[in-house]
C-alpha cells in the first residue's frame, strides 16, 4: 500500500514527542528534520518538502502549542491539516461538457498506463453514468498500441476507432470525433501516445488534437513510482497544455506515491483518479484528505466504508444484520462474507487499511494468498446444510470427512472453524459496539485512540445505515 | 583515464580531452540546472551552517543522486567540516568532491557492464527481461533483437507476456520490423509453456540468442513473482547455463522504487543486469548508484530514444560523469 513507509517514519518521528509532556523548540527541530527526511525518501518534489516543512514548523513553534497540554497531538493535526491543503482541499469530480460529447483526452510519458486508465475510466462511466463512450486509438508510433486500445475496449464493452497507424493522429480524431457525433456517444477518449514532454515535435502534436478536439478533460497519467522528475513532467505537460487533472497510475505497488503530493503544488492541477490494480475496475476516486489521514497512519477508514458500500449487497448485508442480531451467523454467512470481502482487493491492502495496523508489526509481512479463501470456500461447500446453518455439529468424524470433501489437511479444516468461531465473536461483539479485547489490535497511545474513534465512527455508520435500512424494509412491506 | 583521475585534473586545472566531450548528447537536457544550483546555494551562504546542509541534501536529491546516498554525504560532510574546520562554502566544494570520489570510486571497480554469452558448447544464449508496468521491457527485446541481428546472430524472441493486452502484438510487430522469428500462444496462456516452447525451439533451431520478454509486474504481488520463479526455473531446467542474463528493466524517472524493485526482483530471479530506460527525458536515473551501492547489481544496457539504434552498451564512468559534470567543473569558479 501506497505510503506506509511515510506512516511508518512520521510516527517515529512523533514518538519521541508523544513521552514528552511539554515540548520544547529543539524536539520541534528534531521532528522537522524527521518529517522533512520522510517526505524526501518519498520522493516528494524537495521544493514542496522545504514549504511544507516551514509552514509546519511556524505554526507548530507558535506559543499555543508548546503550553497545551498535548503537544504531539497538535503537531501531529497541523501535519495533518497541512498534508491535506498540500495535496488539495478535496475530491475533484470529472469535468463535463454541456452538450455531449464530453471529451476526454489522454495524454503521458511512455510506459505511464494511459491505455489501461482509458479502460478502467470507460468501465466506471459505463458502470456509474450508463455511459456510452466511444474510443480513439491515437497512438500510431508505439508498435500494437491501437490492438491494446482493441482488447481493453472490448474488455469493457466500448466501441474503437482507428484508421491504422499509417494516418496522422490529428486526422485519426478529426475523423473519430465526427463519427462520435454521429453515433451520439456521450463520452469521447483520445488514447494519445506516450511522449517525453521535452519532445517538440510530439507535443506540438498534441497541442494540435488539443485544439481540434476541444477537450473537457485533458489528464495527466503519472506513474506513481516517478521520482523528483515527477514535477518536471507535470510542470512540461501543463504548460504546452494546460491539463485539467492527474489520474496517479501503480498506487497497488509499494511506492510511497510522493509524486501525489508533488504535482497538484507544483501544478495546482488537482488529481482526480487513482489506479490501483491491473482489474479494470481498480480505478479510484482520489480524496486529499483521506490520503493525508492514511499517511498519519491513521488508517484510511472512509475508503474502506466506501469499498464496502459499493460491494456489499444491499439485501444480504440487511439479511446478515439481522441473523446477527439472532446470534446465528452461521457457515452461510462466513461464505458470503469472504466472498464480499474478496470482492474489495487483496486481504493484505484491506486490513491495511484499518488504523494501527498499517504500522503494526505483525503486519509487516502480512500476506494472504487468494487461494487461502478459495480452501476455505472448498470446505464450507464440502458441508452439509445442517451442518452450514448449526456449526456446533461439527464433530471430529465430521471433520475428517470435511478434510477428505476438500481435499484439505484436517488442520486445516480445524483451523477455519476456529477462525469461523472468532469472527463470529467479533461480529457479534462490534455490532454492540464491545471493543474489549480488540484494544491490542489498534495499538496504545494516541495512534490507538484515533484508530479506535475511526473504528468507532465506521460501526456507528454501519448500524445507522442497516437502521435505515431496516426501517426502509419496513415502510416497504407495510 | 577514469572519471576520478578526470575529477582531479578539474582540480589542478588541466585542460580537458576531447575525447570526454563526445558522450553528453542523452544526458544533455537533464544537467543544465545543476551547476546553477550548486553556484547558487554558495553565493547563498556566507557560512556553513545547518540551513546550508539542508539545502545541498536537496541539491543532491534533486540531482537524483539516491536519497540514501545524499543524507551519507552530507553527514559526512558534517563530520569533515568538523573535523577540518572548515568555514567557507568554497572550501567546503573540495570536500564534496572528494567525498563523491570516496562513494563511488570503490563500489565502481571491478564492475562488469557487459553481457555473457553462452558458450558454443552450451546450446542458445537465454537472456530474460523483468520489470514492473510500463518500465519499456518490450521496447528494450526488440530493440536488441534488431542490434543482435545486425552483428550476425540468430535471435528468436519469447511472447511471455500472455497478461497485457496487445503485448503479444507488439513483440510480433517488433519481430516484422526485424525480421526475428517470435514464439508466442493466444493471449492468457501459461507464461511458463510458451518459455518451454520457446526453449525447445530455439535448441531445434540452434538459434545463439533467446530473449524473454515477461509481463510487467509489480514486485510487492506475490503471486505474480512466483510466475516469474517458474519461468525462470523452465529455463533452467532445460538449459542448466542459461539465463545468461536477468535483466531488470527500470524506467530512469522511477524515484526510490527502484531500490525496491531491484531488491525484490533480485530475490526472486536474481538479476544479473539492470537495464535504464527512457534516459533522453528528465529522469536522470541516480537510483542506480544506490542500487550498485547495496546490491552491486552493474547497469548493462542504456535507452536514450525511441530509435532502434538508441540502446547503448552503458559506460558507467561516462554516466557518473554526466550526473556530477556540473559538480566537477564548478568549484573553482
Amino acid at each position: 500500500m501506497a505510503f506506509e513507509g511515510l506512516s511508518e517514519r512520521l510516527q517515529k518521528a512523533f514518538s519521541g514527542l508523544r513521552r514528552k509532556g511539554k515540548v520544547t523548540e529543539a524536539d520541534v527541530r528534531d521532528s522537522m528534520r524527521e518529517i522533512r527526511l520522510a517526505l524526501l525518501e518519498a520522493d516528494v518534489n524537495f521544493g514542496v518538502v522545504k514549504e511544507f516543512v516551514k509552514n509546519v514548523r511556524e505554526k507548530a513553534v507558535g506559543a499555543e502549542v508548546l503550553e497545551s497540554l498535548s503537544p504531539a497531538q497538535q503537531i501531529i493535526k497541523i501535519v495533518n491539516d497541512e498534508l491535506t491543503a498540500t495535496m488539495g482541499e478535496a475530491a475533484v469530480p470529472l469535468n463535463k461538457s454541456p452538450h455531449i460529447p464530453t471529451i476526454i483526452m489522454m495524454v503521458g510519458l511512455q510506459g505511464a498506463g494511459k491505455t489501461t486508465t482509458v479502460g478502467k475510466l470507460s468501465k466506471r462511466l459505463i458502470q456509474q453514468e450508463k455511459a456510452r463512450p466511444l474510443l480513439i486509438a491515437a497512438d500510431v508510433y508505439r508498435p500494437a498500441a491501437i490492438d491494446q486500445l482493441q482488447v481493453v475496449g472490448k474488455s469493457v464493452g466500448v466501441p474503437v476507432f482507428e484508421m491504422g497507424t499509417d494516418t496522422d493522429p490529428r486526422e485519426i480524431v478529426r475523423q473519430g470525433l465526427a463519427q462520435a457525433a454521429l453515433q451520439h456517444n456521450d463520452y469521447v477518449i483520445i488514447d494519445t501516445a506516450g511522449r517525453l514532454q521535452i519532445d517538440e515535435k510530439l507535443m506540438t502534436e498534441l497541442a494540435d488534437i488539443k485544439d481540434i478536439a476541444h477537450p473537457n478533460e485533458i489528464l495527466l497519467v503519472v506513474d506513481s513510482m516517478t521520482g523528483q522528475a515527477a514535477t518536471d513532467v507535470a510542470k512540461g505537460f501543463d504548460e504546452r497544455l494546460d491539463i485539467t487533472g492527474v489520474v496517479l497510475t501503480k498506487l497497488d505497488g509499494d511506492t510511497r506515491g510522493g509524486a501525489a503530493l508533488s504535482i497538484r503544488k507544483v501544478t495546482g492541477k488537482p488529481i482526480k483518479f487513482i489506479g490501483q490494480g491491473e482489474k479494470m475496475d481498480a480505478l479510484d476516486v482520489f480524496y486529499p484528505d483521506r490520503m493525508a489521514n492514511r499517511i498519519l497512519g491513521m488508517g484510511d477508514m472512509l475508503t474502506l466504508i466506501d469499498k464496502a458500500q459499493q460491494n456489499f449487497d444491499e439485501k444480504q448485508a440487511t439479511e446478515m444484520a439481522d441473523k446477527i442480531k439472532e446470534n446465528t451467523f452461521d457457515f452461510n454467512d462466513f461464505l458470503d462474507q469472504m466472498a464480499q470481502v474478496q470482492s474489495m482487493g487483496p486481504m493484505e491492502d484491506i486490513m491495511k487499511m484499518i488504523p494501527g495496523m498499517a504500522n503494526n508489526p505483525a503486519m509487516k509481512n502480512f500476506k494472504m494468498d487468494p487461494k487461502d479463501i478459495a480452501h476455505m470456500k472448498a470446505i464450507v461447500y464440502s458441508m452439509t446444510p445442517a451442518e452450514r446453518e448449526q456449526p456446533d455439529l461439527l464433530n471430529p468424524s465430521r471433520r475428517r470427512r470435511l478434510a477428505a470433501g476438500s481435499g484439505r489437511p484436517i488442520v486445516e479444516v480445524n483451523r477455519m472453524i476456529k477462525q469461523f468461531n472468532a469472527s463470529k465473536k467479533m461480529m457479534n461483539q462490534m455490532y454492540k459496539g464491545n471493543f474489549q479485547g480488540m484494544e491490542g489490535l489498534m495499538g496504545g497511545g494516541v495512534k490507538g485512540r484515533l484508530g479506535k474513534m475511526a473504528m468507532n465512527s465506521m460501526i456507528k455508520k454501519q448500524k445507522k445505515n442497516k437502521k435505515k435500512r431496516l426501517k426502509h424494509a419496513k415502510n416497504f412491506k407495510s | 583515464m577514469g572519471l576520478f583521475d578526470r575529477i582531479k585534473k578539474a582540480f589542478t586545472g588541466e585542460p580537458e580531452t576531447p575525447e570526454t566531450e563526445k558522450y553528453d548528447a542523452g544526458l544533455e537536457k537533464s544537467r543544465t540546472t545543476f551547476s546553477e544550483r550548486l553556484n547558487a546555494l554558495f553565493a547563498n551562504f556566507r557560512t556553513v551552517d545547518e540551513d546550508f546542509f539542508d539545502d545541498l541534501e536537496e541539491m543532491l536529491i534533486e540531482a537524483d543522486v539516491g536519497f540514501q546516498t545524499a543524507v551519507d554525504l552530507t553527514d559526512s560532510l558534517r563530520e569533515e567540516v568538523k573535523l577540518q574546520n572548515v568555514k567557507k562554502p568554497q572550501e567546503v566544494a573540495q570536500v564534496i568532491v572528494q567525498k563523491l570520489v570516496d562513494l563511488y570510486g570503490e563500489a565502481g571497480e571491478n564492475e562488469d557492464n557487459t553481457l555473457h554469452y553462452a558458450d558454443d558448447s552450451q546450446g542458445p544464449t537465454v537472456f530474460l527481461f523483468v520489470g514492473v508496468n510500463g518500465a519499456g521491457k518490450t521496447t528494450t527485446v526488440g530493440k536488441l533483437a534488431h542490434q543482435l541481428k545486425d552483428q550476425g546472430k540468430s535471435v528468436l524472441l519469447a511472447a511471455c507476456d500472455t497478461f497485457r493486452a496487445g503485448a503479444i502484438e507488439q513483440l510480433q510487430e517488433w519481430g516484422r520490423r526485424d525480421g526475428v522469428p517470435v514464439v508466442a500462444k493466444e493471449a492468457g496462456s501459461d507464461p511458463a509453456s510458451v518459455v518451454f516452447d520457446a526453449v525447445k525451439q530455439a535448441k531445434a533451431d540452434n538459434v545463439d540468442v533467446l530473449l524473454v520478454d515477461t509481463a510487467g509486474r509489480l514486485q510487492n504481488k506475490v503471486n505474480l513473482m512466483k510466475e516469474l520463479d517458474k519461468i525462470k526455473r523452465v529455463i533452467v531446467r532445460e538449459l542448466p547455463e542459461a539465463p545468461q542474463e536477468v535483466l531488470l528493466v527500470l524506467d530512469a524517472t522511477t524515484g526510490q522504487n527502484a531500490l525496491s524493485q531491484a531488491k525484490q526482483f533480485n530475490e526472486t530471479t536474481d538479476i544479473s543486469g539492470i537495464v535504464l530506460t527512457k534516459l533522453d527525458g528528465t529522469g536522470k536515473g541516480g537510483i542506480v548508484l544506490a542500487i550498485r551501492n547495496e546490491l552491486h547489481v552493474p547497469v548493462k544496457l542504456a535507452g536514450l530514444g525511441e530509435g532502434m539504434d538508441d540502446l547503448q552498451v552503458f559506460d558507467p564512468t561516462k554516466f557518473a560523469y554526466g550526473l556530477f559534470k556540473g559538480l566537477i567543473d564548478d568549484p573553482e569558479k
